[in-house]
């Protein structure tokens, strides 16, 4: 069959190609996750993959990295121009991939440098040269910006920290082909730029990166070529010069979105929410992670918490849950009544609701399937003397999956088979379902493609007109900025500032996060 | 229209596999084979006699084996359920020849010191998060010290005939007719009404001649069963204390918010404490399940042997566990089912008695047991990874 991509590599162009993935075809029972896909990236350039949640990025990046092993897919790979076929990951490893993965897969309990050289361990007649080792992992980790030292353990160092030591660890494999996936998802503004300027340096030195994300201005800023996938195929290959984020969001949706944060400007009814001089202690340090915290949430309104990481956003979404651990002081007043939440169980009974940041870890019972995760906390309303109405259980699970159209081959699929965006639709099904005075979001659309954040913010806007008061806890500024109504900024562990939508600007909330004037 | 469609199919599908899954299936296909196996080696395995003994047999690994299953489900372990059998045990026969007490006592008494333990190991697991393995470790040695300290090291007879019949007495035949129609008739009525009801939410149900033909094969089963133990001496009182306390069990796992608690504990413990499940009492609750299921299988045991002994349960923890484990229980937590784990301890409970028919040595015995419990979870490991692929 006549390939207008094969017939162009043939023609002597394709020294230049780092990589060329030629008619890639995946198959899993019942569904075409990649569908005859051409992907072809060169030496020095930056390669955006581009794509809505389930349009194949990772699975085009498993058979890459030979998660998938050859044979399992049809098609072509090759690298510098031969063909290739991975058994493993091993396998791709040493023809120089590397992968920088979005959930984090280093070893808590070990330190960093041992994490960066893992499996590949600087040795002597099979003793591991320690001094070698954490003498390379600390030039390693100068690279990214990191000043630990490199015999720090994993499990003390915040989220976007782990992430900068997993692309250390990507870089000391010197890897010819890096492959990116939403690498900026847990970093601050500073450590994107660590980041942008190392990927730069790394296009000098000639490595071809393959960078996933869903974030324009990142893929714009850096890429030299823009891929959009979608529904599995190559929709379209695109030089940055020639085109622009619309078109791009275009493709990727297939749809023309005509706005990206569907802000309504509401009018707040009572207060939902009142927090009175409250401060959290860290759970294991003596210090205070929350410092006389004053705030209010109102019935219909979205309240933005802007921060940067370790401002105690999380920590307060937390305590205000009963999960977080630590001891808390000062006043918490629901709907007009004092509440003591010691408990997950005391904070549901008050109204309050979260979506943790974290969705795998904290959200979902990965195993268990999308009926058992939607009704997981809200056993009680579908339970007659503690027996589960099966029916009623299949009714509002089914009621959810087509009002936040969350796309499931069906109901007793297992929610770890989903895509990021499906996923974060069952936990906020979950949520809706316990039906919330407050629902406190925390990063919501982490990960999440373009088409199913809008379908969140717009969930979001049909809620506070509902009447449910909303916190949410953003990283990403202009999301703080396109959805808010009043916003909080806060930084080391205080309240620094409020601000309305008409008053907020990105300077203005970025001063007082940084505490710069 | 389109929502009404997409849940049929979901509900054909699983209509006709039924609940089920072709997990159990492949269990069940192996331990006939077993038992096929066996019955062509030598005749007198598929005797009716020797299938009421194997029942029998059976019950003490059964009841362990149902209590297991949770815990292992929930992500703990219980080494200790053995041990707990032979201390229960001789707490029943000291009530009932030293003291003379009557058997309702002993039977309330073993029950209550049983939970009392389970209590105490599920505390210190679930509020002072001592790991299980180490509680019920410890457990396991003490309560096997206990038991020698209040015996005094010697073995207590049971004289009462009462408690005797608990573990070895027959129901009548005609009773055992009574059972099985039972069973059948409520059988029919729960189908047919769970049937109504999903028509009353508008969920489809599968056409009426397969529920039917599925109905009339479990009955012919149940009445082969009551006929088949009928020909010797009856149904054995033991088996139905492990046929109650298995739908009891299963019912409690698949269908009330407890068990429901206790897969999501065992999935992913952070999320289910942060969809506000109470996960110290739900597990301390697991602790106290066990502790009464050892009493109960220590009192069927020491009516079986009609005696108490400070060997009484050694190493049954062990085939509990295996039970379970060759049932399809994942010790990663999450997934396992009670009707696995009861095919499970048939299984191993078919091998013992299969190969004792047989004349095996015990050294053999023990050598195939092992074998079978690694190939039964590499079979499964193997399936499962190729479903993934």
């Amino acid at each position: 069959m006549p390939d207008p991509y094969f017939q162009h590599d043939t023609t002597g162009v394709k020294r230049m190609y780092a990589l060329e993935m030629m008619n890639i075809t995946k198959e899993f029972p019942g569904v075409k996750a990649l569908d005859r896909v051409s992907f072809k990236v060169k030496k020095g350039e930056i390669h955006a993959l581009c794509g809505e949640n389930g349009a194949g990025k990772s699975t085009l990046m498993k058979v890459l990295s030979g998660l998938y092993p050859a044979g399992t897919y049809d098609g072509e790979i090759r690298i510098d121009g031969k063909p290739v076929s991975f058994r493993n990951i091993v396998d791709a490893e040493q023809a120089g991939i590397a992968i920088i993965h979005q959930e984090l897969a280093l070893v808590k309990e070990m330190t960093v440098g041992e994490n960066i050289f893992l499996g590949r361990e600087p040795r002597k007649f099979g003793i591991i040269q320690w001094d070698q080792l954490y003498y390379e992992a600390e030039t390693w980790l100068k690279k990214v910006g990191l000043t630990i030292s490199p015999q720090t353990k994993i499990h003390s160092l915040g989220i976007g920290q782990q992430q900068l030591v997993e692309i250390a660890k990507a870089l000391a494999k010197q890897a010819n082909i890096l492959i990116l996936d939403e690498p900026t998802a847990a970093l601050t503004e500073s450590e994107v730029e660590i980041l942008m300027g190392i990927l730069e340096q790394l296009r000098a030195q000639g490595v071809a990166c393959i960078y996933i994300s869903h974030k324009m201005p990142e893929v714009f800023r850096l890429a030299d070529s823009i891929t959009v996938l979608r529904d599995g195929k190559s929709i379209a290959t695109l030089s940055r010069a020639e085109t622009n984020e619309d078109e791009v969001v275009a493709l990727m949706v297939g749809r023309e979105l005509t706005e990206r944060y569907p802000y309504v400007k509401k009018t707040p009814r009572h207060v939902v929410l009142e927090v009175k001089n409250y401060s959290v202690w860290h759970k294991e340090k003596p210090m205070k992670v929350n410092d006389g915290i004053h705030m209010t949430v109102r019935a219909g309104e979205i309240v933005g918490i802007a921060g940067l990481m370790g401002a105690g956003r999380t920590e307060l979404a937390m305590s205000l849950f009963g999960a977080y651990g630590g001891k808390a002081e000062g006043e918490v007043w629901m709907e007009g009544e004092q509440v003591h939440i010691r408990s997950v169980q005391d904070a549901i009974r008050s109204g309050i609701a979260l979506v943790t940041e974290d969705r795998k870890r904290l959200g979902l019972v990965l195993g268990m399937d999308v009926k058992t995760n939607t009704t997981l906390a809200s056993l009680k309303n579908i339970s007659r003397w503690q027996v589960i109405n099966q029916n009623e259980e299949l009714k509002w699970s089914q009621k959810y999956v087509d009002e936040l159209k969350t796309k499931t081959a069906s109901l007793e699929t297992a929610v770890g088979t989903l895509s990021g965006g499906n996923q974060q639709k069952v936990v906020l099904a979950k949520w809706l379902m316990a039906k919330p005075k407050l629902l406190i979001l925390d990063e919501p659309t982490r990960g999440i493609d373009v088409g199913a954040k809008y379908e969140i913010y717009h969930l979001m806007n049909k809620l506070a007109e509902e009447g449910v008061a909303i916190m949410m806890i953003s990283s990403e500024l202009p999301e703080i900025l396109g959805m808010s109504d009043r916003i909080y900024v806060m930084r080391e562990g205080r309240i620094v500032k409020e601000l309305s939508h008409d008053e907020a600007t990105q300077e203005n909330i970025m001063m007082a996060a940084t505490g710069g004037e | 229209m389109e929502v009404k469609a997409v849940i049929e199919q979901q509900q054909k599908k699983k209509n006709i596999f039924g609940k089920v899954d072709i997990r159990a299936y492949t269990m069940i296909g192996a331990l006939i084979a077993i038992w096929i196996f066996f019955g062509m080696l030598n005749e007198t395995f598929l005797s009716a006699r020797n299938l009421s003994n194997l029942f029998t047999q059976m019950s003490v690994t059964a009841i362990l084996a149902i209590g297991m299953v949770l815990v292992i489900v929930a992500g703990h372990i219980d080494l200790s359920v053995g041990s707990i059998v032979g201390l229960t045990g001789g707490i029943a026969a000291i009530l009932s020849n030293w003291m003379g007490m009557p058997t309702s006592v002993v039977i309330v008494c073993t029950l209550l010191a049983g939970a009392l333990v389970g209590f105490v190991q599920g505390w210190l697991v679930a509020y002072r998060a001592i790991p299980a393995f180490i509680v019920t470790l410890g457990g396991m040695m003490i309560f096997r010290g206990a038991l020698m300290g209040i015996t005094k090291s010697t073995t207590i007879p049971i004289f009462d005939a009462q408690f005797i019949a608990l573990g070895s007495a027959y129901f009548t035949n005609a009773f055992g007719i009574v059972l099985a129609v039972i069973a059948i008739v409520s059988l029919f009525v729960s189908t047919f009404r769970k049937r109504k009801s999903r028509q009353q939410y508008g969920f489809t149900v599968s056409p009426l001649p397969i529920e039917i033909a599925k109905l009339l094969v479990i009955s012919v089963l149940i009445l082969l069963f009551v006929l088949t133990m009928n020909s010797y001496k009856g149904i054995p009182f033991p088996i139905i204390f492990v046929i109650a306390l298995a739908l009891i069990f299963s019912f409690i796992a698949t269908k009330t918010t407890f068990g429901r608690h206790v897969y999501a504990i065992g999935g992913n413990v952070e999320a289910a404490r942060l969809s506000g499940i109470n996960i110290q009492r739900h597990t301390m609750m697991l602790f106290v399940f066990t502790g009464l299921l050892s009493a109960i299988a220590a009192l069927v045991l020491t009516a079986r042997l009609s005696s108490a002994t400070i060997s009484a349960g050694q190493m049954y923890e062990l085939d509990a566990i295996a039970a379970c484990v060759i049932g399809g229980t994942s010790l990663m937590g999450g997934s396992g089912t009670i009707i696995g784990a009861m095919i499970g301890a048939m299984v191993m409970t078919s091998l013992d008695n299969g190969m004792s028919l047989l004349g095996m040595e015990t050294f053999w015995q023990y050598i195939v047991k092992g074998s079978i419990l690694i190939l039964a979870v590499w079979i499964d490991i193997a399936s499962r990874k190729r479903k993934a692929n």
